[in-house]
């Protein structure tokens, strides 16, 4: 009884009374809020020429040294020379095409698939590049 | 004049040889320490305090923190938060590397592709072990988009995986390049000042002090670019698509 003289812990159990059933709710609310991801990052890389030029190069080169290097390796093991090597730098140039197809379209290069929702996804941040 | 690529050498300070491996203490290495101090000293005194109304340097942290947690909000989503931790230290790492190594004198270990090429293959690996647990063997699915016909795949497949392969190589060559490429230019300018001496000296010292201020817009660029992509992987791991 004396506990509930004390107006500290009175307090307490009103705050507590109150949000106790609502508080998983209002976690849950605060974490809505974020919960879709938008792919509005990119966006905001620089636009430059100069900048845009020494992405769009690094994906094609690199793109294009991974696949000559699969393909060397390849002719390695399989002692294949230089037929691998030659298949892989098409496959590494075309794959940096498609990077750079990406880079340009926004998506910084990241692989993978590209559904419909790209273009859904892309309508809340504003600017894609 | 110079040598304008002399500041990245490499020199030992104690020399650590761990059978027949060399694991000296580089100056490389003595550098990515006093980041690291510096990085742990800036965050934990200046939230020391803990104050509701932030002063200055409190609230440089915390615009710090807002920055990075915006960005993996953005780009990763809710499922995102539990690797705030790693993209928080990642991103702080490259920018003050980057930063402290505008301090005339001091070694930049961001324009090493080494360096660069670790951080961006441990994000990689990572990336890949967190795409594979979440989705399992749903993950090979990435390689092929739907709706393509199924005639294709022997020339999509592999094309989507060096696509997915060069991803480490473009993160770790973006950064290094920039670093190396921006002090390379700033001391081909110093040793302009140098030869051209007191009469003709003033012009490239107006540029060099313009390329100083350009330096750290790239240095805080290099730094958001590598996380941002970082976060983009991430949120390609997660949600696969």
């Amino acid at each position: 009884m004396s506990m509930e003289k004390n107006p500290q812990v009175q307090e307490d159990k009103i705050r507590k009374d109150a949000s106790d059933e609502d508080f998983d709710t209002r976690l849950r609310r605060a974490r809505g809020i974020d919960a879709k991801p938008g792919r509005g990052g990119m966006s905001a890389l620089p636009k430059g020429g100069v900048a845009l030029a020494l992405r769009i190069g690094t994906e094609l080169v690199a793109a294009l040294g991974v696949g000559i290097g699969i393909g060397l390796l390849l002719d390695y093991w399989l002692e294949t020379k230089p037929w691998f090597m030659v298949a892989f730098f098409f496959i590494g140039a075309a794959a940096g095409f498609l990077n750079v197809f990406r880079a340009a379209q926004g998506f910084g290069g990241v692989g993978g698939n590209i559904p419909g929702s790209r273009s859904s996804e892309s309508k809340d941040d504003g600017g894609e590049e | 004049m110079a040598n304008p690529f002399e500041q990245f050498e490499i020199k030992k300070i104690i020399d650590i040889p761990v059978a027949g491996v060399d694991a000296s203490f580089t100056n490389s290495a003595a550098f990515m320490v006093i980041t690291v101090a510096v990085v742990t000293l800036f965050l934990t005194m200046s939230m020391r305090g803990r104050a509701l109304v932030p002063g200055r340097w409190q609230l440089t942290a915390e615009l710090c923190y807002e920055f990075v947690g915006s960005m993996v909000r953005d780009n990763v989503g809710a499922e995102g938060r539990k690797y705030f931790p790693f993209i928080f230290t990642l991103f702080m790492f490259i920018l003050f590397g980057n930063m402290i190594g505008l301090i005339p004198g001091s070694f930049t270990f961001t324009s090493h592709i080494i360096v660069t090429f670790g951080m961006a293959i441990a994000v990689f690996i990572g990336v890949t072990i967190i795409a594979l647990v979440r989705h399992g063997f749903k993950f090979f699915t990435y390689f092929f988009p739907d709706g393509v016909p199924i005639v294709m795949a022997p020339l999509l497949v592999p094309i989507e995986i060096v696509s997915y392969l060069s991803r480490p190589v473009t993160l770790s060559i973006r950064l290094f390049a920039n670093m190396m490429a921006g002090h390379t230019m700033l001391k081909v300018f110093a040793g302009f000042i140098v030869g051209l001496g007191f009469i003709g000296g003033w012009a490239p010292l107006a540029v060099d002090v313009a390329l100083t201020g350009f330096e750290v817009i790239v240095s805080f660029l290099q730094a958001y670019v590598f996380t941002v992509l970082t976060c983009l992987y991430l949120h390609d791991a997660i949600h696969l698509h």
